[in-house]
């Protein structure tokens, strides 16, 4: 166990050393850099700019230091905006994205498997038909025009109330967060749920039902504890890449709800073309999401006692 | 014991075969004709078929049937619902107005001079005791409630007692509110709100530039036209939704379907070499293939946009392409590559082996064609996802910029007008989740159809 999850995190250096290496070679092979833009600017303060952000240097020097810096946890200072650092602009609006994100996996697990449940339990009855319906839905409409839905309906829910029960965008109490994270996390969560259902319909008919229901367990308890325990075990295997779906897709609900999170900030940095924010971010997205993987994979060796960890 | 047996030699002349031992109930069929059967067989999956049949057509045909040009701006429909009443009254060209009343106060208080169209609204009013500093006109579409939301201010301070209306007149209700101002500027309790229905009207010269009116015809003032007809309505420039849309879905559809047809066929290539040379190849070729995957998908994305030295605003389908080659391939390379390890150690490889086939003809000629199915469904299975990151890039204003209509950016400009003019989100919203949710359908019948072991259990 221990050495399993030593190798995982080494490989895990390593991926992060590999996206911040294809994100520096990205960003370097663009045409002009990033202070040809500026405005008003004479040779000699070009320059010292240059001089100053360590332009003038040669590409394998300026490579090693990006990486040093990376390696301090120093993701340098942004470009159009003065005096920013861009770890001030990670450590003030990734809690943001962090927190929206959080709440999305929370609605979508629990719903994913609360639906998938019940639609197994009433297969091919009207539950069942009601759900997967609601489901294709969720999977086939596109992640802003569900915020875009979600917007209106509270902009017709507040109408209708005559006061605002539920802000229409921005962040501060739990009511903003509400509405967004449950759109955020409705396409998982339709995924979930028929990752959910099938899973559940899986093991009806495994041995140890059988021998539960030999040994004369009430239906309610084989369905508790043994049915739902199991069957979302495959659920927590997917919540990797359900963590790295609700990231990207909240840029475009942070956009609609007028979120000051992370997403929204980076849009507008390659709006802006804010090399040092878009390098930042994308190598701080990056190693979040390799590590968040890395630890789902070890919580589900600890769930799951059949998965051997090597 | 001993038992004499005698043999003549007709004992062991042959035995006629009087019978056939063994028939074939059924006729033989090929793998894809049994796979066609099977699909033939899943309403679901036939039907979705039939919808991105109909697609293609919607864009490869539709062009051709409803030849009007998506960037040509109709400026007398903007944002029009489809279905509006298209009838305008000819009338004269519009002459400024500087207040001279025609008729004399019939009615106190606010009222309309001469006849209100969507040309000019002309609005006079009695003096308003209190009203020191003049008047503040606002306009308002939706009727004045109890919070008295007047709209939007035409002008804050006027000192006349009368106004024309100009701008951006469109042919519905509007609600003119007249405010006086105090000596301070502060708006005087009472305000008076009047109604007034545009009928939409039109110029001679106007209806004979935009093709409305033949060129030789002598038309009368207070004659009907018809203007342009646009099925799906315009958009908020008056662009025809219907031809945005159709060409909107060139650029959707192809890179949708173009997109993963190359990287799926990459994922092939090196997920059939990876499989076949195993061995300390395999574990390099799979490593690398784990970094690509680790890459943030959407966030490389963008950064390949800004790569190509394309900036927020400018149309980059080429390189969003080859970025979604770039990043897409390693998911389809893994999966081959575990077919083909499997395939590897099948029993036919090694008789083919021995009968002294070549390795590439082992690989074209049998394994390959035996992850056929699974790289169909793939494939499959990969359009809605690339539709979704075209869509998603568009809309966040990195990926088809205007004017290229796609389906995304459509969206994109559509969710703006959201609450005025739904339509122009709702029809490229409701033809993404189409597509989307058909190549879904037809994912899930293929996959049922093709391959048992992946069968769904539904």
């Amino acid at each position: 166990m221990f050495r399993y999850t030593l190798k995982r995190l080494v490989q895990g250096l390593i991926t992060v050393w590999f996206i911040a290496t294809a994100t520096f070679g990205a960003m370097h092979l663009v045409p002009g850099d990033p202070l040809s833009g500026e405005k008003a600017a004479s040779a000699e303060i070009q320059a010292n700019l240059r001089a100053k952000y360590g332009l003038d240097k040669p590409v394998l020097q300026q490579y090693f230091v990006y990486l040093g810096n990376i390696a301090r946890g120093d993701f340098g200072i942004s470009f159009t905006q003065k005096n920013r650092e861009v770890n001030d602009i990670i450590r003030e609006h990734f809690p943001v994205s962090a927190t929206m994100g959080l709440l999305a996996i929370l609605f979508a697990g629990a719903g994913g498997v609360l639906w998938g449940a019940l639609t197994a339990l009433f297969r091919n009855r009207l539950p069942d038909v009601i759900i997967m319906f609601l489901v294709i839905l969720g999977i086939s409409v596109p992640s802003f025009v569900m915020a875009a839905l979600g917007q209106l309906s509270l902009v017709k829910l507040n109408a209708f109330f005559g006061a605002t029960v539920l802000p229409v965008g921005g962040w501060g109490t739990v009511r903003h967060m509400l509405v967004p994270s449950l759109v955020l996390g409705l396409g998982t969560m339709a995924y979930l749920t028929r990752l959910m259902r099938s899973s559940m319909l899986e093991i009806v008919n495994a041995d140890f039902i059988r021998t539960a229901k030999a040994k004369g367990l009430p239906a309610a308890r084989i369905f508790s504890k043994h049915q739902l325990r199991n069957a979302s075990l495959p659920v927590v295997t997917v919540l990797g890449p359900a963590i790295a779906a609700i990231t990207t897709g909240g840029f475009v609900v942070e956009l609609v709800f007028a979120i000051p999170g992370l997403g929204r900030y980076f849009v507008q940095a390659v709006q802006q073309l804010d090399y040092t924010v878009i390098m930042g971010t994308t190598v701080f997205y990056g190693a979040f999401l390799v590590f968040m993987v890395i630890a789902v994979d070890l919580v589900y060796g600890l769930i799951d006692p059949r998965v051997r960890l090597q | 014991m001993t038992n004499d047996i005698r043999l003549s030699s007709r004992d062991l002349e042959h035995i006629a075969q009087e019978r056939v031992v063994e028939t074939l109930s059924r006729p033989s069929l090929s793998y894809w004709q049994d796979a066609w059967i099977r699909l033939k067989g899943n309403r679901r999956a036939l039907i979705s078929l039939y919808i991105v049949i109909a697609l293609l057509a919607f864009t490869l045909i539709g062009p051709l049937l409803w030849s009007v040009d998506p960037s040509v701006q109709d400026l007398d429909q903007i944002s029009q619902p489809p279905g509006v009443d298209r009838r305008a009254t000819l009338v004269a060209p519009h002459v400024p107005w500087h207040g001279g009343e025609a008729e004399t106060a019939a009615v106190d208080g606010l009222r309309i001079v001469g006849a209100a169209n969507s040309q000019a609204v002309r609005l006079a009013w009695d003096p308003i005791p209190g009203a020191v500093r003049g008047y503040r006109i606002y306009r308002n579409i939706f009727p004045i409630g109890p919070e008295k939301a007047y709209g939007l201010p035409l002008v804050m301070s006027i000192a006349g007692t009368w106004y024309e209306d100009l701008l951006d007149l469109k042919p519905r209700d509007y609600y003119y509110t007249v405010v006086g101002l105090d000596e301070h500027g502060v708006e005087l309790p009472d305000a008076e709100t009047i109604e007034v229905t545009l009928p939409r009207v039109i110029t001679i010269d106007e209806a004979r530039g935009r093709g409305l009116i033949a060129a030789d015809a002598t038309p009368q003032l207070g004659d009907p036209v018809t203007l342009a007809l646009h099925p799906l309505g315009t958009d908020a420039l008056g662009r025809d939704l219907l031809a945005r849309l159709m060409h909107g879905a060139r650029v959707s559809l192809f890179i949708g379907i173009v997109a993963p047809f190359l990287y799926v066929m990459i994922g092939v290539a090196y997920g059939a070499m990876a499989g076949f040379i195993g061995g300390r190849t395999d574990a390099v070729l799979m490593r690398f293939a784990d970094f690509v995957v680790a890459l943030p998908f959407l966030l490389f994305m963008i950064l390949f946009k800004v790569m190509f030295g394309l900036g927020a605003g400018e149309s980059g389908i080429v390189p969003m392409l080859i970025a979604m080659v770039i990043l897409s391939w390693p998911a389809t390379s893994r999966l081959v590559r575990g077919q083909i390890l499997s395939i590897r150690e099948e029993g036919y490889i090694g008789a083919s082996r021995l009968l002294g086939a070549a390795t590439p003809y082992l690989v074209m000629r049998h394994m390959i064609p035996n992850t056929m199915g699974v790289i169909l469904v793939t494939l499959t299975f990969a359009v809605p996802s690339a539709i979704f990151t075209e869509a998603f890039l568009s809309f966040i204003g990195m990926g088809v910029a205007p004017p290229t209509p796609s389906w995304g950016s459509m969206c994109n400009e559509g969710i703006k007008t959201m609450l005025t003019t739904p339509h122009e989100l709702l029809f490229p919203a409701i033809l993404i989740s189409i597509t989307v949710l058909a190549f879904n359908l037809l994912g899930d019948g293929l996959r049922d159809a093709l391959d048992a072991r992946m069968r769904s259990r539904e």
